[in-house]
């Protein structure tokens, strides 16, 4: 491990040295190169997280934001939380959604654009459409989340008279089998739809770079073997052998 | 009321790569230029934290914004067309550069076959191979002659590559070497030659080295950083208008960027155009902008919507098969195959946009379609694009959409899956168009474009047989499994497929039959000039825009010719 961290850090190193960006001369701001070279390129951030909350101890900036912006009960975060646990669960490979922080990453995109779909046509007429046409809810994800989860809750408490993140993991994929395959009536929009949406926000979550809250220590990266950001593969593109990189997250550009 | 302003020669609506190549050629011969661009300014400073796969290419950073405009859909005329709410099946590009910016970067120029398709496949297989609702048509232009203007954006572009033993005869060679050969290219090619094909390095805007073009600009060597594909290049290697045509333009004094600026109308007198209606996007100011020539290059679906809502020339209708715009709608058929090989691991998640390898012996009629139900077919490579984590998830079929199976599967064959694809070609049919929305609005009171589109009995035909051939040279490859995709019984908008839309304002030699000329120049309104993909009668078996950047190189000089001469110039 020790040994490959070098390698990569030293071909990182003779890239900037013999970049044709620097020996042509090119005309690219200096900005750029100065913070490629100042880069701390071979430094991993650790950081250790609660397993059970993804909550991180450590506060040192890789994932401090540690609290909620969107939802207001606590329970509706617990739930979500169960959901996307069983959605990608911690196994041999690592950690699942919650050691990831996934939770914390859909509450936050759920206060910002994507919850509030910014930057998607919501103007009328709503009419039901084909499947080829796309979602046609006049709900922005925010509710869509929202009455996702009450629907969670609702057939735990009437199915099991518990609440969806006290049932066992069996028990919560069949609820979310009903969800994804449609059964379950939801205002406004079916099932399927917030299933896929919470679905597609999980992995988001546990694989989008660490800035935005999930992902974890860049564990999501490491049971992939994708390094992250990186400057260039110029000088490794042609290699016959796997290359497995430590991974770097764009937090390097400010340190 | 509009703000009148002073009149200039040229106004460009839009600035990708169309627009950018009209106002660097035409600003270079001194005339006065305006290039009107909606969204905002960007150049490679804005792309040095890029790689972001979240922000990019999942929530479209770079990409129109749908909650201003969109198109509406329907896989056909009895249904009504709801709109696309978010991008799915193309990304728009929008902001300076166009998708010239986060485009991938292949460069290919269309087959001689495609430019004379009508009369080539008549010749060889009569006049009922496809049947009377397929519209298929020459070009206006043969491959010859347009061949110079291929040479001219590829020089100006530095594209990399090698040649095409099946291609058209090129002038001169590509201005820099094909990119790096990899494991995987190197496997795809050894298999596709021990299957008697003839594989090529695939011709890139990625650059294989740094290269200064005819105009001065410098591009550098590409960094196989695997952030290309929905991303900007922050090493300015990937040629875009914003490295290459938009500086080349500036330079010359003669050309003025106004970005934030939203053109609703070309205005005109019934015979030619006399400028054109935009907005201030920041502040909801109009003005008017005269022009002695109004270029229209603000890609295939903003094209057709402009010259319908400024009633320039004559609405296609379906029905009685009369009137052109919007007319020959097409888009790209993609077959191909997955291979999952259980005892290897690529680095896969290294690589550039256009890095890859090609075979075109399935590709327009370099094969012999007496005995198939499909003319065409399109060319299939292996590309190494660089794969990420979010968008790439691949697992073997009948494997749970989530939960720990596919967790663990999708972790374990991350880099274990490599794909073979085709750019299809695809048909223009009767019943696929573009016109006006009757309910939905932009946020201008426009009315949006309306799509209706379906795949054809040709498009699945091509499809099967193009898809069975990529499985057959991943077989060769070695793959443990071969999965071979299946074509979808309708046209679906949701899923991501390509932003390769084509027509709608199509060429040709006759002015019953196409809307513009072998210069793009409008039949219709002779000082009109409408640019890009949207000429296209019929889209080939390749991307798009080496063939569109020659176009709109032959644009420019026909609109330097008409800028003394006046007239028609065909
Ligand atoms: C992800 C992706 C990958 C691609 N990869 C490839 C590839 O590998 N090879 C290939 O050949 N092609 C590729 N393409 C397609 C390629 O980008 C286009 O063919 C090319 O950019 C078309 O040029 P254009 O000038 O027609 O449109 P654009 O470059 O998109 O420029 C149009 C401009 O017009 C502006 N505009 C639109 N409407 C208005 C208005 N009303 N007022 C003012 N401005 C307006 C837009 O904002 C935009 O900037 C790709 C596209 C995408 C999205
Ligand atoms: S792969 Fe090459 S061309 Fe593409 S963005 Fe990276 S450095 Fe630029």
């Amino acid at each position: 491990m020790a040994d490959e961290e070098q390698k990569s850090t030293m071909t990182r190193r003779r890239f900037i040295r013999n970049s044709s960006l620097i020996a042509g001369g090119a005309a690219i701001g200096g900005g750029l190169l100065g913070t490629l070279i100042g880069m701390n390129l071979d430094e991993e951030e650790r950081t250790s997280p609660n397993k059970l909350t993804g909550h991180n101890q450590s506060g040192n900036g890789q994932a401090s934001n540690r609290a909620l912006m969107y939802f207001t009960d606590k329970e509706n975060f617990q739930v979500l939380s169960a959901a996307a646990e069983r959605i990608f669960p911690e196994d041999d490979n690592g950690p699942g959604a919650i050691g990831l922080g996934v939770p914390y990453f859909i509450d936050h995109q759920l206060a910002g654009n994507y919850g509030n779909n910014t930057r998607e046509y919501m103007q009328g007429p709503f009419p039901e459409g084909t499947p080829t046409q796309g979602y046609q809810s006049p709900l922005k994800r925010h509710q869509i989340f929202d009455e996702g989860i009450r629907m969670l809750k609702e057939i735990s408490q009437k199915n099991h008279q518990k609440k969806f993140d006290e049932l066992t993991g069996e028990e919560q994929d069949k609820i979310l089998t009903q969800f994804d395959t449609g059964k379950v009536k939801m205002r406004g929009v079916d099932s399927t739809t917030f299933f896929n949406l919470l679905r597609s926000a999980v992995l988001e979550g546990a694989y989008a770079d660490p800035l935005y809250g999930g992902n974890n220590n860049m564990d999501g990266w490491k049971m992939k073997n994708f390094p992250g950001h990186q400057g260039s593969y110029l000088s490794q593109i042609e290699a016959k052998e796997f290359k497995e990189i430590q991974p770097q997250s764009l937090h390097a550009f400010f340190k | 009321m509009a703000k009148k302003l002073p009149k200039v020669d040229v106004v460009t609506i839009g600035v990708g790569w169309t627009g950018g190549i009209i106002a660097a050629e035409l600003a270079k011969k001194g005339l006065k230029v305006v290039g009107l661009e909606r969204g905002k300014d960007r150049s490679t400073k804005d792309f040095l934290m890029v790689h972001d796969e979240y922000r990019y290419a999942i929530r479209y950073e770079l990409m129109q914004d749908t909650s201003r405009e969109t198109v509406t859909f329907r896989n056909e005329a009895k249904e009504r067309a709801l709109p696309m709410r978010q991008l799915g099946s193309f990304l728009l590009g929008e902001g300076l550069g166009g998708s010239g910016v986060h485009w991938n970067g292949h460069n290919f120029r269309f087959l001689p076959y495609d430019f004379e398709i009508k009369t080539m496949t008549e010749k060889k297989y009569g006049k009922n191979k496809l049947g009377a609702d397929y519209l298929i048509q020459d070009w206006g232009i043969t491959y010859d002659e347009l061949e110079p203007y291929f040479d001219t954006f590829e020089k100006m572009a530095g594209i990399s590559g090698e040649d095409n033993p099946l291609g058209g005869k090129r002038s001169n060679p590509y201005p820099t070497p094909p990119m790096k050969e990899t494991v995987i290219t190197k496997r795809f090619k050894d298999a596709a030659k021990k299957m008697g094909l003839h594989p090529y390095h695939l011709p890139s805007a990625n650059l294989s080295k740094s290269y200064k073009n005819p105009d001065g600009e410098q591009l550098n060597a590409c960094q196989y950083c695997g952030f290309c594909e929905r991303f900007g290049c922050e090493y300015g290697a990937k040629t875009s208008p914003n490295v290459t045509v938009i500086p080349t333009a500036q330079k010359t004094g003669n050309f003025e960027l106004r970005t934030h600026s939203n053109v609703t109308r070309i205005l005109h007198d019934g015979k030619k155009a006399t400028g054109v209606l935009y907005v201030d996007v920041l502040t909801g100011e109009e003005f008017e902008q005269p022009a002695d020539m109004v270029a229209v290059t603000s890609y295939v679906m903003n094209n057709n919507k402009l010259l319908l809502t400024s009633k320039l020339g004559k609405p296609y209708d379906p029905k009685s098969g009369t009137g052109i715009i919007g007319k020959n709608y097409c888009y790209q058929i993609l077959p191909g195959a997955a291979g999952f090989f259980e005892k290897e691991r690529f680095n896969t998640f290294m690589g550039a946009g256009a890095l890859g390898a090609t075979v075109d012996d399935y590709n327009g009629d370099n094969f012999d379609h007496s005995d198939l139900d499909f003319i065409h077919g399109g060319s299939l490579s292996i590309t190494q694009t660089g794969i990420r984590p979010i968008q790439n998830n691949p697992v073997p079929p009948d494997t749970p959409r989530w939960g720990k199976d596919f967790k663990d599967k999708s972790i374990h064959y991350f880099n274990r899956v490599l794909n073979i694809g085709a750019q299809g070609a695809s048909m223009p049919h009767r019943q696929n168009y573009l016109d006006l929305d009757p309910t939905y609005k932009d946020a201008y009171g426009e009315p949006l474009l309306r799509l209706t589109y379906d795949f054809t009995e040709q498009d699945k035909n091509l499809y099967k047989f193009i898809a069975d051939k990529s499985a057959e040279i991943m077989k060769e490859m070695g793959a443990d499994t071969v999965v071979t995709n299946k074509a979808a019984e309708k046209y679906n908008i949701v899923p991501y497929q390509t932003t390769h839309n084509t027509g709608g304002v199509i060429m040709g030699a006759d002015p019953n039959t196409s809307a513009v000329n072998n210069y793009m120049q409008m039949w219709d309104a002779e000082n009109v000039f409408v640019i890009g993909a949207s000429a296209f009668p019929h889209n080939g078996g390749y991307n798009p825009t080496g063939t569109l950047g020659a176009l709109a190189y032959r644009a420019a000089e026909g609109m330097a010719k008409y800028s003394k001469q006046g007239g028609s110039l065909v």
